[in-house]
């Protein structure tokens, strides 16, 4: 309750909340506002906002309606920031737990193969996934879950290394209670409030990547993806920049929401951290 | 001495990372469809099984996984990074073409975002929660949030088509035969829309952990002990509080090298530049896998250097760490 309250008196968690609410608004209602496939023709091409009352947004080179596919690319961009980050944080959580908890050989190895993924640049990881197993949306979303993880593991980790020496924790060594129960009802509930604010970085980085990743012609060409758009509208840079910059403003706006909303929680979770002391 | 011994220390350490890069790279890289050969004769036009099967003995490709490691591993060893059969050169030599212009645009957008980033922090921190804290404080979230290469492209919009005061992409102008001050002059008009686009979130991460490192060390003991010494303010900040607080963010430069390598992927194919970023995207887009996994390895070296030199400059601002040892 007192971190309930505690959010809802920050000025940064209310503007993030109202507009990652007015994105989610944005993505459950593309199927009502455009119902017709927003991938589809519907009018003629590079029509600038405003010329055509039917296109408020205006039209891309393609002659597809920019209105729409911005509302059904609300879909795809939440959906694959909570999807990758979902996998990004229980890969890991998984990671850091077992190497925090164990310590000794298991952290060792754990941490050299997290070592490996944060040296290797993560994008460039990104690309060779996209090379070997294609780039449909369900590739792309794993892929960017898979090259997250790393920075959730180490936060992890260095929590589950202060929390399992406490005595509350040995207590419960006493009394016989298996490792499982340990790492899963008594440290891991105190290690997740650091995380959860993570994942609210976890979920920004993975909705830049997507966009980078389709602005590059790289990701899923079937899904009305922001990115997408703004790779597309590259060609007619020089006259119609509107193409590009209308979704770039969306991606904008949906990551400062996301960032938003960790720095409220952060503040809320971890009030001794207040970003605004 | 012991700096350097603990920095080399370090750099032993990340061997087994980088042997670990590599063998799950080349394993990674057996699950694509297509190798070089498949590539090479799409863009022949087609040809029979018989040539791509000499092809494939030409090019080592036809013994097992385990022999074609082993012999990769010890290759590399001798900086042999195979042969790219799309470029139709050794791999380290096409990458070798196109590392100088990568490192400069990392070093700029390095050297823009972090002294911007320390400047602003600074500020916004002896200004806290006043105007300019609050002016900087958004910039550093709207900065954060802007996704590089659309950034890029509206610079281009507006300096290169509508002001017409900065090139629009690619790394020198090759229209002017240009030699010694006037073409590093030509060079660096074309890095600054880079600079600026690559550098933009470092800038914002950077000023974000310097406020934050500042107000924390500003509450230490020994600058009110600085303070009461009577020392004006800029003294204090300028001479106790800056080396303390900028440990954070040298710490940050190690830890962000691979995702600023990783941004000039998209930085690069932006703005045309002819880079190691470029290089990747092209490699992915061409199939061309013995130079993907040479970037891989380049990259990781390059990152890997990074942090030694991040170490050495971190021991040398806080003697602490040498001394610990």
């Amino acid at each position: 309750m007192r971190t309930l309250r505690a959010y809802l008196r920050s000025p940064a968690a209310m503007i993030g909340s109202a507009i990652l609410l007015a994105v989610v608004f944005m993505a459950l209602t593309a199927g009502w506002f455009f119902p017709a496939d927003p991938l589809g023709l519907a009018g003629r091409p590079l029509q600038w906002p405003g010329a055509n009352p039917r296109f408020p947004l205006g039209t891309d080179p393609s002659g597809r309606d920019i209105a729409a596919q911005i509302f059904h690319g609300a879909r795809i961009s939440l959906l694959i920031g909570f999807v990758a980050t979902s996998i990004a944080v229980l890969i890991g959580i998984a990671m850091g737990a077992v190497a925090g908890f164990y310590g000794g050989f298991v952290d060792t190895a754990l941490m050299r193969v997290t070592e490996a993924f944060q040296t290797l640049p993560n994008f460039l990881l990104l690309l060779v996934l996209v090379a070997v197993f294609g780039s449909t949306i369900e590739t792309v979303t794993i892929a960017i879950g898979l090259v997250s993880w790393p920075p959730v593991a180490r936060l992890t980790r260095a929590e589950f290394l202060t929390l399992r020496t406490r005595e509350f924790v040995q207590a419960c060594r006493v009394q016989g209670l298996g490792d499982m129960h340990l790492i899963l009802r008594e440290v891991l509930p105190n290690a997740l409030p650091p995380v959860i604010v993570y994942a609210s970085v976890v979920m920004a980085v993975s909705i830049l990547l997507e966009s980078a990743l389709a602005f590059l012609q790289l990701s899923d060409p079937n899904v009305p993806s922001w990115g997408n758009l703004i790779g597309l509208g590259r060609n007619v840079l020089r006259a119609e920049w509107y193409v590009s910059a209308i979704p770039g403003v969306a991606i904008l706006l949906t990551i400062l929401g996301v960032s938003l909303v960790g720095q409220g929680l952060n503040d809320a979770l971890n009030p001794r951290l207040a970003s605004g002391r | 001495m012991r700096v350097l011994r603990l920095a080399l220390w370090r750099l032993a350490a990340s061997l087994p990372t980088l042997v670990l890069i590599l063998v799950g790279m080349f394993l990674l890289l057996q699950l694509a469809p297509g190798d070089t050969v498949d590539a090479l004769m799409a863009q022949m036009g087609g040809g029979d099984a018989a040539i791509a099967e000499e092809l494939r003995r030409f090019y080592g490709l036809d013994l097992g996984i385990a022999a074609r490691l082993g012999q990769y591993l010890l290759r590399l060893v001798t900086l042999d990074l195979g042969f790219s059969a799309i470029y139709g050169k050794p791999v380290a030599t096409v990458i070798l073409e196109r590392l100088p212009a990568t490192i400069l645009l990392m070093v700029s957008a390095l050297s823009f975002a972090f002294s911007f980033g320390m400047v602003l922090g600074v500020l916004a921190a002896r200004r806290v929660n006043r105007w300019p804290d609050t002016l900087i404080s958004t910039l550093g979230l709207i900065f954060y949030a802007t996704p590089s290469f659309w950034f890029g492209l509206m610079a281009i919009v507006l300096f290169s088509v509508h002001l017409q005061w900065l090139p629009a992409g690619g790394f020198s102008d090759i229209t002017r035969d240009l030699t010694g001050i006037a073409a590093m002059l030509d060079i660096a008009r074309h890095l600054v829309l880079p600079t600026l686009t690559l550098g933009l979130i470092f800038l914002a991460i950077y000023l974000r952990i310097m406020r934050a490192s500042m107000l924390e060390v500003l509450s230490l003991d020994f600058v009110r002990t600085a303070r009461a010494k009577g020392l004006t303010e800029t003294r204090v900040v300028a001479r106790h509080v800056l080396r303390n607080a900028m440990l954070p963010m040298i710490t940050l430069i190690g830890l962000q090298a691979g995702t600023m390598l990783g941004g000039s992927v998209v930085v690069e194919s932006v703005f045309a530049l002819p880079g190691l970023g470029r290089l990747a995207y092209e490699s992915v887009v061409q199939r061309d896998l013995n130079t993907l996994l040479g970037i891989v390895f380049v990259s990781a070296l390059l990152v890997i250097a990074i942090n030694f030199l991040v170490d050495i400059l971190y021991a040398r601002l806080d003697p602490r760490i040498s001394a610990e040892n």
